[in-house]
């Protein structure tokens, strides 16, 4: 029996690359959140929440208009000479980012907030600005939250499985993920093959949660010591 | 062994009393005949005065959940491989043909595909949706053609892979695919965009096989669906979705 590992290297590439996407695009997002008294604060938390509660078929439709080549996404991607996103890792990257942005925002914003203002004070008083201080003084403060988002955006990249299946097009090398090759093989009766890819993402799932739970013990440990 | 017999009795009389008051059949359908379907049970309800519930999926999903005990009473499924399976597990019986698919290549650029498909030589498209050929009958034909063509290895890069038929074509017409292999029944009520039938004699005929699963056996809801896919209203509505029957 050859089993095929390409899905499984594909699927480690897009959690990565996604998480490396989110914790650019995200921390910021969690910082405004963090700091803002904007009106607009809640709208924008919403935003950021909804991809928790909206089913992957919703995310992943939206995504094929959008990214399509009528959708406004589509045309601009066409008139840089990207070429449109669906059926690309590019694309898949783009609907996994937004897929678990709330995985990533959520627990960053909440360690941006558990900060509170008074160390920020602080380096103001001692003339850091406010780019300096949030890079010395926020970002290293946020670490175990910039962590936890960071592995749980990771983990929940690796289980995505609706969004890629309505913009995969199921494509080796460049779309077919683990998810996917296991529902492929499961489908063509392939139950062999399906039960080693499940047996190590059931194992992988455990391991991440593990380490998630572990490292949020050691930090309320420190806190409170 | 005495006391037995009272609750044998009791759970025979259950089930005597089950299978009367059950007027609802519930069909798992292959996706490509999803459309003609809702047409098809719309007539059966009327005609009988059964209800029908009814899943569609792609073939070989829908079959996996039937080997696992999924609570159908009718198959209708999109070749003749799986249905013969379950008959030969003795989880089915009388297979019959419902309906013969034809595969079209299919575009909602008007101006794509000619009469000839010689679009399939030039290969100047970037994306060319089919339905997964593991999975889906459709798609094993598109691959058939592709291959009678001696296309298949120029068109492979650019083929994407719907989970079924109806998201093959879901993907053509969001045009985030050029042009893809979809069914005719599919685009039978639809006009718009262009198409090509392919020759029956470029892939093996779709011959698309229903049987009757052994939990409804003796269902007559589902004895009565089986019945009604035989006769000739049904059988009207599937020719007019551009359906071959045998």
């Amino acid at each position: 029996m050859a089993l095929d590992l390409g899905p499984l290297w594909l699927t480690l590439k897009l959690a990565t690359v996604t998480t490396l996407v989110l914790l650019v695009v995200g921390t910021p997002i969690a910082w405004w959140l963090s700091q803002t008294r904007s009106r607009l604060k809640q709208v924008v938390a919403t935003l950021v929440a909804l991809p928790l509660v909206l089913p992957p078929t919703v995310l992943g439709f939206y995504l094929l208009l959008l990214l399509g080549p009528a959708g406004p996404v589509g045309q601009l991607t066409q008139t840089l000479g990207l070429g449109t996103l669906p059926f690309t890792f590019a694309g898949l990257v783009v609907g996994s980012a937004v897929y678990s942005l709330p995985f990533l925002v959520q627990p960053v914003h909440n360690a941006f907030e558990s900060i509170g203002a008074r160390p920020l004070e602080v380096a103001a008083t001692l003339r850091a600005s406010p780019l300096v201080s949030f890079f010395t003084v926020a970002l290293p403060l946020a670490l175990p939250g910039l962590l936890s988002g960071a592995i749980l955006s990771f983990a929940h990249t690796m289980g995505e499985f609706g969004v890629i299946l309505m913009i995969g097009g199921n494509i080796p090398g460049e779309t077919k993920v683990l998810s996917i090759a296991i529902y492929d093989h499961v489908e063509s009766l392939e139950w062999n093959q399906a039960h080693w890819l499940a047996g190590a993402m059931v194992l992988f799932s455990f391991l991440v949660v593990l380490a998630v739970n572990l490292l949020g013990q050691r930090m309320r440990r420190i806190g409170h010591g | 062994m005495g006391p037995i017999y009272p609750i044998l009795a009791i759970l025979l009389l259950a089930g005597t009393c089950a299978s009367l008051q059950a007027d609802e059949v519930k069909v798992a359908v292959a996706a490509n005949f999803t459309v003609a379907m809702k047409e098809i049970a719309a007539g059966f309800e009327q005609a009988t005065g059964h209800t029908t519930r009814i899943s569609f999926g792609s073939t070989g999903k829908l079959y996996a959940q039937i080997r696992n005990g999924a609570p159908f009473g009718v198959f209708l499924a999109a070749d003749q491989a799986r249905p013969r399976r379950l008959v030969e597990a003795g989880q089915a019986s009388g297979r019959f043909t419902y309906a013969v698919g034809k595969l079209v290549l299919w575009s909602a650029d008007p101006a794509l595909i000619d009469g000839e498909g010689r679009v399939l030589a030039r290969a100047d498209f970037r994306r060319l949706a089919i339905a997964n050929p593991r999975t889906a009958p459709y798609g094993a034909a598109a691959l058939e053609v592709m291959k009678a063509l001696a296309v298949d290895e120029r068109v492979r890069p650019r083929l994407v892979r719907g989970d079924n038929i109806v998201q093959t074509y879901q993907f053509v017409a969001t045009r985030n695919a050029e042009l893809g292999f979809v069914a005719r029944a599919q685009i039978a009520l639809r006009p718009g965009g262009s198409s090509w039938e392919v020759p029956q004699s470029l892939y093996t005929p779709i011959r698309q096989d229903a049987v009757l699963l052994e939990r409804a056996a003796s269902d007559p809801a589902a004895l009565a669906l089986i019945d009604y896919l035989e006769g000739s209203e049904a059988r009207a509505i599937v020719e007019r979705y551009g359906y071959g029957l045998e």
